[in-house]
């Protein structure tokens, strides 16, 4: 009997992994020794702060090898049934039919002679594949590694992300600050420090920190906030949801109906102007077009002063709240804990979200972002005192191939064809589809005016026939989720792959399904937290740590690790040796540590044999940059951001917009889309489409909120452990099967005769969804709140769209009408139900 | 002799569960001989997550109260179990034993605190072992003090006298008192009742900051300043007290408001007039 402690990194944290007999049977942070880089030490208003030395996990993580072990893996590759890919493909029972099991050498066959095929008749633009938001964690072989390297060495038609977490400061704030190079978000050094020693107040707007705090940081931030409130600094949270982070660290809660933050945003501005409370010299000089929002907050351009009275008829919550909010924020320092990447909550996911977004760019900009004790700190969740001069990659450090970074050759996709996530099953069912902008536009501006169509008109162009699926599932994270399932059951869409480590929502709909190891079951190395790319140094974590990922067990079942699978495609489809440029998955890794700043600390064979690595944390002569202070202070940009392009440029103090500052008037809108009124130079609230006053409410009376999940990384962890099964924040299992909850407010239940415990469903035009309900003061009356990304797809009529589910697929519900017609991110919040019992 | 004990702090407790999952980990398919057998996958909760939901629309707050086995100096389960199946280690930590225990369902309903589970399929009572078997091969701590992020579960030697849990256990209060159980395991911070509310002028519908505010009740008084938005918060407060709030706003009418704390109270928004 040998026990091994093996590192391993997760989307929730790093860990230690004891493996005894070949099989894993604990999950554990990583707990630092003497030996280990000391930690850092903050000291503010005579207390002294540090973190403790180890790594924190989320709970999902906790579970991870219930999930490794689940019975719900993939365990062998698999054939629908009624799928012949040489004769009648039964497309339509996509999603009901059963799957017998074959061998890997059939399945991969299959797909390598459907690839030839499609690419034949069709062109290489005729496919197209997309992956998850880390079902696996690692920077080689996760997905820019296998997938986008495979793929775009072979030419397919890329599907662009939306930015689905954080539309608002995408596709809004940009034009109010720039930051296009970090998707809409402020960087946020050092703003730890910052607020434990100078800041009075943080305003927690529309973020639930515990929850999504930094991405992927496990809880490491959670202490902080803890900290902040220890020191007397006062917590306000404004959610239409008594959210995890407000319900023990609230000092006041508020709570505006679903999709009227804007318009409390603007009561507050209104305040400040009345009462001459905020930073003139900072408005004067730091900002453009402040004359112009100043009338259109005194009504001088539309009749309508935004009075607190004005707001509180929209938002619903008292006007002398909101004078005394705005007089509050005026009064002290104040930090806004949004605006980074934290942006998971409701208000940037909605209809025109961009105005909120951009009302919160203005709101803090009167208040003199940048200055000592104010600024933005997105869920006060990032910005310890850390080493950001010792490099290392991260998975998206190299564009869609990770492997360019150390690769002889980059992949070049050789297809110019895209297509945009939250348009596929229209790009499938319904050709030709267009669409604005780029996805993730993080190069520029400009990228979000760009006009796209799919097909690609000329001879490059085809119309979408293979999907190809690498990890997680759209059906219960993207909108309007039976979209979907038609598109799956769609003549058109004539092959689909579905390569997993789980069997996913959406897996029950592919021909040929491919079983995928986790990382546990394979090597690779990467630093915790660390996505690289736009995210780069970024991070929620109190230290940095550089993990050797081992392999801890075999692959279980007949899974194989992504890489492998696609190494065996390439063999089959004749470019092998192009695709691993004969380097073997441990010369990867090896490249990797080699171009990082490891090797100044510790050979490749202490750091494999150790694990991990602590990077020290900065001494004594440390040189702090505090997020915007630089621009505050009228000087250059000094923030170690490498995705800051304007860095070494004669543009390095200015913001990232048109003008270079701060704009209230939009110019980059105001040079492309002039006269949109949904998106106006000048942001503004606008009534949602889909709100508490739109028409089809007195159909669906109750305003549906579904913020991220706290106990699993979208579908990736819940339907996979029966100890989160076990959680009543994530489910809650009667008569033995495990229930999705949706909270409802005491006032609504009664009148709807629902009790606490009992099976509802909840429905409108799109869908309908049984949850069990939790009866709860924490939403406001009128409003519901459920988690968005259960996993668990479960149609009580199997393969037909629209079919009620009893998983929690709530997403089923929400609108696939994009935030505003030039601003293409989705809306899940923006989402009317009605709520009745289900059982009689 | 160790003497081994744990302080629970709710003022740090977020409510994520690591613990409870943690322990699942550690327990779940996994026998230690001598210590515990398996726990089953489902149904046990040996460290156990209360979540109380207090006060109404919109003032709301959630306790966590996360509740492991208090290792008893005078635990029921011991006196209930026949066969010595249930004994209490030198270092303080109660053991029910997996082979003698077999069959003794008393020993579940024995407990007040309702630690111990019943495995049905070894016909077993089970409960949290302070993780022993680690203490015994050199662990400093059972799993879940180690997996909770924010350092609310604290676990050390009593003798160690400038341990953690040395230090502040004097100040930590027992769950339940009235058991008399002589627990090891002892809090900081247990939510009690609070009594809030919120006031404005009902001439200038404006917010009334900074209004004094008296509580008072047969054996004590203590008053609170309302803060910019009106809102005062009396916390803290025991159970079943019946209470008077007294509000005596300059130029306005004194209000006189009796409530009794059978459960957290918010008394909603009190318009003062003058």
């Amino acid at each position: 009997m040998t026990e091994h402690i093996l590192t391993q990194c997760t989307v929730g944290g790093a860990v230690w992994a004891h493996v005894k007999d070949g099989v894993i049977t604990r999950i554990r942070p990583i707990v630092f020794d003497d030996t280990d880089a000391p930690s850092w030490t903050i000291d503010a208003r005579g207390r002294k702060f540090t973190p403790a030395r180890k790594t924190s996990l989320n709970p999902y993580i906790v579970p991870e090898r219930t999930r490794i072990y689940s019975e719900n893996r993939i365990k062998y590759p698999y054939k629908r049934v009624d799928f012949d890919p040489n004769g009648e493909r039964n497309i339509r029972n996509r999603g009901k039919s059963d799957y017998e099991r074959i061998s890997w050498d059939e399945a991969l066959d299959i797909v390598t002679a459907e690839i030839k095929r499609v690419r034949e008749k069709y062109g290489p633009a005729a496919i197209t594949g997309s992956t998850s938001s880390h079902h696996n964690w690692g920077l080689l072989f996760y997905k820019m590694g296998p997938f986008g390297r495979f793929w775009q060495q072979l030419g397919f038609s890329f599907l662009q992300d939306n930015p689905d977490s954080w539309e608002g400061w995408h596709w809004g704030a940009t034009h109010a600050w720039g930051y296009y190079w970090k998707l809409g978000h402020s960087d946020n050094f050092d703003m730890l420090e910052e607020a434990l020693k100078y800041t009075d107040q943080i305003m927690y707007w529309s973020v639930d920190p515990h929850t999504s705090a930094g991405g992927y940081c496990g809880q490491d931030s959670v202490p902080w906030r803890m900290w902040c409130r220890d020191l007397g600094i006062k917590g306000i949270f404004i959610d239409p949801w008594c959210n995890h982070t407000a319900a023990t660290l609230g000092d006041k809660w508020i709570a505006p109906r679903p999709g009227t933050d804007t318009a409390l945003a603007e009561a507050i501005a209104y305040v400040w102007i009345k009462e001459g409370t905020y930073d003139t010299w900072f408005v004067e000089n730091r900002t453009l077009g402040f004359d112009e929002f100043k009338k259109q907050i005194l009504g001088e351009k539309d009749g309508t002063p935004r009075t607190p009275g004005w707001a509180s008829e929209i938002c619903d919550i008292p006007a002398r709240d909101i004078t005394a909010l705005a007089r509050e924020w005026a009064a002290k320092r104040t930090i806004l804990a949004t605006g980074a990447m934290t942006g998971t909550a409701g208000a940037c996911r909605e209809a025109y979200a961009t105005e909120w977004a951009r009302l919160m760019v203005y709101l803090i900009s009167m208040q003199g972002l940048g200055k000592q004790g104010v600024n933005v700190w997105g869920g006060a969740a990032m910005g310890a005192p850390l080493d950001w001069t010792f490099q290392m990659p991260g998975y998206s450090s190299g564009g869609w191939d990770v492997f360019s970074l150390v690769a002889k050759k980059g992949a070049e996709n050789k297809v110019s064809q895209k297509v945009y996530r939250l348009l596929l099953p229209e790009t499938v069912m319904n050709p030709p589809v267009s669409w604005i902008g780029e996805g993730f536009c993080g190069q520029s501006l400009e990228q979000q005016f760009t006009r796209n169509i799919n097909p690609e008109p000329g001879p490059g162009g085809a119309e979408i026939k293979m999907y190809y699926r690498h990890g997680g599932s759209y059906i219960s994270t993207m909108t309007d989720t039976n979209r979907w399932v038609r598109m799956f059951q769609h003549p058109n869409l004539e092959f689909v792959v579905m390569q997993d480590c789980h069997w996913q929502s959406e897996t029950r709909f592919g021909d040929v399904i491919l079983p995928a190891s986790t990382n546990f079951e394979q090597s690779d190395i990467s630093e915790w937290a660390a996505p690289g790319g736009y995210g780069a140094n970024n991070t929620g974590c109190a230290h940095r740590v550089m993990i050797y990922q081992k392999k801890c067990i075999e692959p279980l079942w007949e899974s194989k690790p992504d890489y492998d699978i696609y190494c065996e495609l390439a063999k089959r489809l004749g470019f092998y040796d192009e695709f691993t440029e004969g380097n073997t998955r441990e010369d990867w890794i090896r490249k990797i540590f080699d171009i990082s700043s490891l090797p100044k600390y510790v050979t490749f064979e202490d750091f494999k044999k150790k694990g991990y690595f602590v990077v020290p944390s900065p001494s004594g002569d440390y040189k702090r940059t505090v997020s915007n202070r630089w621009y505050y202070e009228g000087r250059v940009c000094d923030t170690p951001d490498p995705s800051n392009p304007l860095i070494g440029t004669d543009k390095a103090d200015k913001m990232g917009t048109y003008s270079g500052k701060i704009e209230f008037v939009s110019q980059s809108l105001l040079e492309h889309f002039p006269d949109d009124d949904e998106r106006p130079p000048l942001a503004r609230y606008i009534p949602s489409w889909e709100g508490y006053d739109s028409d089809i409410a007195s159909k669906y009376p109750l305003q549906l909120l579904t913020t991220h999940v706290r106990f699993s990384y979208h579908t990736h962890h819940d339907n996979k452990s029966p100890w989160l099964d076990e959680i009543p924040g994530n489910r809650i299992i009667k008569d033995g099967y495990a229930w999705w909850p949706v909270r409802i407010h005491p006032t609504d239940a009664v009148s709807r005769d629902i009790k606490n415990g009992e099976i509802v469903k909840m429905y409108n035009d799109r869908g309908a969804v049984l949850c069990i309900a939790q009866i709860t003061e924490r939403v406001r009356p009128g409003t519901v709140h459920s988690y968005q990304a259960g996993a668990k797809y479960d149609p009580l009529e199997p393969g037909k769209p629209g079919s009620i589910d009893r998983g929690g697929c709530v997403n089923l519900l929400t609108p696939s009408r994009m935030v505003s017609k030039n601003a293409p991110g989705m809306a899940n919040n923006s989402c009317l139900v009605e709520i009745a019992k289900w059982e009689v | 002799m160790s003497k081994y004990a744990m302080v629970i702090d709710i003022n740090k407790c977020s409510g994520c569960y690591n613990c409870t999952l943690a322990c699942k980990d550690e327990h779940c398919g996994h026998d230690y001989p001598g210590y515990s057998a398996s726990q089953p996958m489902t149904g046990h909760f040996w460290m156990r997550l209360i979540e109380r939901e207090r006060g109404k629309y919109p003032k709301v707050k959630v306790a966590y109260t996360p509740i492991p086995c208090m290792q008893c100096s005078d635990a029921a389960c011991i006196k209930a179990a026949t066969d010595g199946a249930v004994y209490r280690r030198e270092d303080g930590i109660v053991i029910i034993d997996p082979v003698k225990a077999k069959g003794q369902k008393q020993i579940v309903s024995a407990c007040p605190y309702r630690a111990i589970y019943w495995n049905e399929e070894l016909q077993l009572p089970q409960k949290c072992t302070f993780c022993a078997h680690l203490l015994d091969e050199g662990w400093k701590e059972p799993r879940c003090v180690e997996l909770c992020p924010t350092g609310a579960i604290m676990f050390g030697d009593m003798e160690d006298k400038n341990s953690q849990v040395a230090r502040t256990f004097a100040s930590g209060e027992i769950l339940h008192p009235e058991y008399e159980l002589k627990d090891s395991v002892v809090y900081l911070n247990l939510p009690k009742k609070f009594i809030a509310g919120t006031l404005a002028y009902s001439d200038t519908d404006e917010c009334a900051g900074n209004v004094l505010v008296t509580l008072s009740s047969v054996s004590q008084q203590q008053t609170a300043m309302t803060d910019n938005f009106g809102d005062f918060d009396f916390e803290g407060l025991a159970d079943n007290i019946e209470y008077t709030v007294t509000i005596e706003a300059q130029g306005y009418k004194t209000r006189i408001l009796k409530t009794k704390t059978i459960t957290d109270v918010y008394l909603g928004v009190i318009k003062l007039a003058r």
